[in-house]
């Protein structure tokens, strides 16, 4: 299977202080499911960024990407423009379940871990599901508005925010407890105290997506491998969605 | 056409202590998993060989994260010799990656102990998928202070006579650049019974983040690869080739034809290919099929008579 491939930037463009969104167009023939990711080469970089897929369209041959500019690389993406070709590995990573134990899952995101959490209510919608989706952010400026791509879509999204300037005040959980929603299963992508906490907090089962500093993003190098239940595993290739019960949190 | 295809494969064809490679270009231990991983992305029945994840006595978890940081091209690595351990590599890795890779393979084996060498060595020896050993003795000597045994002459000595004693097969010694005289050390290798060097290995690096104030790897330091050090591999691939006269694996920073031409020029009879795979899943694939095209802009009409000119 062919997994490098030649994109064409359609749009990069500033949401936030910090985050950007990009789509590109080419070959989308790699991607299964929602969840997984790309790897970008970025000029004068030695290795490649993994950035989780946002949304995806096989029809028109386009890629959502939603990026922080937290580094060297993500500052070069965000000086790229419409028309700039990106060399991309893509469809890597196993991707979240796609129809999981519960008729109404939780989408549980934080800050740019919210990203993977479109196309994943896109595609459970498609399979007949009614996921809930919560949004995360420590403040107001740092929310890009996502709740209105989700609503496009006809899902209900609820925000929280840690310091209350939008949504509910406080955690993801926060709105669980105060909406009164019963989860009977979870998905998950955020930093990993938010991880940690979904993972030993809720008594329902779930799913999240994790993130590292990795060295190929296909399986070859071991340089982000974590310690499972199941024994060692490679983020990139077995994951990054690991099973709440598969995972060890010190 | 038969013909065609036969005059290139031998264009190509380089041997290693009787091995017979269709092809230089094996892909570097540590750089390629156990090889099967990498079938999902091409045919790699089309490599040379392939060098397997680097094996020991015992399974080990490795390092903690994170255990990659990026340099100006290239990467350090302190992944810390994650695998399986000997016993679940010959009985599961060796089985997968043979039902679907029909070239020589290159075992890379380390170890923390002569004893441990010597188990391991003796089982992969036996071993019927595997045609070529690589000795990796860049690791500490839990029982010599610490000190890498790859970095004396007496050390190195000591672990390839003991090995040597228990191993029929080719015996390739993949050499540490992190030493003072990397001739001597070589020597030293070759007086003991190695068949073959392998040279260079990752050269020991560090970044720290200006940020956080700390180590970008969890291990503080690691392994750096990547085009950065390929000028350290041929400048030593050929000191050793000029004093010692055993067949070389070129390793460090090859990335491009052109690289593992200048590398055989050097002194490499095969050259291996580490980093490049981790950005390029089809590195070794690009390389194969980019050497005949660079081997006829150059006039060489086939790859031994290059080995060692320069």
């Amino acid at each position: 299977m062919n997994i490098k491939n030649v994109y064409t930037i359609l749009a990069n463009r500033r949401l936030t202080h910090k985050t950007w969104v990009m789509t590109v167009q080419g070959d989308t023939e790699a991607i299964t499911a929602p969840g997984q990711f790309v790897d970008i080469a970025i000029p004068e970089k030695y290795l490649r960024r993994p950035i989780s897929i946002c949304d995806f369209s096989h029809e028109r041959g386009e890629i959502t990407l939603l990026y922080d500019t937290v580094g060297e690389g993500t500052e070069a993406m965000s000086r790229m423009v419409a028309g700039d070709k990106l060399d991309m590995l893509n469809g890597l990573g196993n991707g979240f379940s796609v129809n999981p134990p519960s008729e109404t899952p939780l989408l549980l995101g934080g800050g740019i871990g919210c990203a993977p959490l479109l196309g994943l209510a896109r595609t459970l919608k498609n399979n007949g599901k009614d996921p809930i989706v919560i949004l995360g952010y420590n403040t107001a400026a740092d929310c890009f508005g996502m709740e209105t791509w989700f609503e496009e879509i006809g899902v209900r999204a609820y925000v929280a925010t840690v310091d209350d300037s939008l949504g509910t005040k406080g955690f993801v959980t926060d709105v669980i407890r105060e909406k009164g929603i019963k989860g009977e299963y979870f998905q998950a992508c955020g930093p990993m105290p938010m991880l940690q906490a979904l993972c030993t907090g809720l008594d329902f089962p779930g799913e999240v997506s994790l993130e590292c500093r990795m060295g190929c993003g296909f399986g070859a190098c071991m340089g982000c491998v974590i310690q499972t239940v199941n024994g060692p595993r490679g983020i990139c290739k077995y994951g990054p969605i690991f099973r709440k019960e598969e995972l060890i949190w010190k | 056409m038969e013909v065609k295809n036969e005059s290139k494969s031998n264009a190509l064809g380089v041997s290693l202590s009787g091995v017979q490679l269709q092809n230089p270009i094996i892909p570097a231990s540590g750089c390629f998993g156990f090889g099967y991983v990498m079938a999902e992305y091409y045919d790699i029945d089309m490599l040379g060989a392939i060098s397997i994840k680097g094996t020991t006595r015992d399974a080990r978890f490795g390092n903690p994260l994170p255990r990659i940081a990026e340099c100006p091209s290239g990467m350090i690595n302190s992944v810390g010799l994650q695998n399986p351990g000997i016993d679940v590599v010959i009985n599961n890795e060796l089985p997968k990656l043979r039902k679907m890779f029909h070239q020589p393979i290159v075992a890379n084996i380390s170890g923390f102990s002569i004893d441990g060498y010597v188990e391991c060595c003796e089982k992969i020896d036996r071993a019927e998928q595997v045609e070529i050993i690589e000795l990796n003795v860049s690791c500490p000597n839990v029982h010599g202070g610490g000190m890498s045994f790859g970095t004396s002459t007496e050390s190195i000595g000591e672990v390839v006579r003991e090995v040597r004693k228990v191993v029929k097969k080719p015996l390739y010694v993949k050499l540490s650049p992190n030493v003072t005289d990397i001739v001597s050390i070589a020597q030293a290798a070759v007086d003991a019974g190695a068949d073959g060097l392998c040279l260079i290995n990752t050269i020991l690096g560090m970044r720290i983040d200006i940020k956080t104030r700390r180590p970008v790897v969890a291990n503080r330091m690691g392994g750096m690869s990547g085009p950065a050090i390929f000028p350290v591999a041929v400048r030593m691939v050929n000191q050793v080739a000029h004093a010692c006269g055993v067949p070389i694996i070129g390793c460090g920073g090859v990335s491009s034809a052109k690289d593992v031409i200048e590398m055989m020029m050097a002194g490499a009879t095969a050259v291996e290919v580490g980093a490049a795979n981790l950005v390029n899943p089809y590195a070794c694939k690009e390389i194969i099929e980019a050497l005949p095209a660079e081997m006829e802009k150059l006039g060489i009409a086939s790859l031994p008579e290059i080995v060692g000119i320069v």
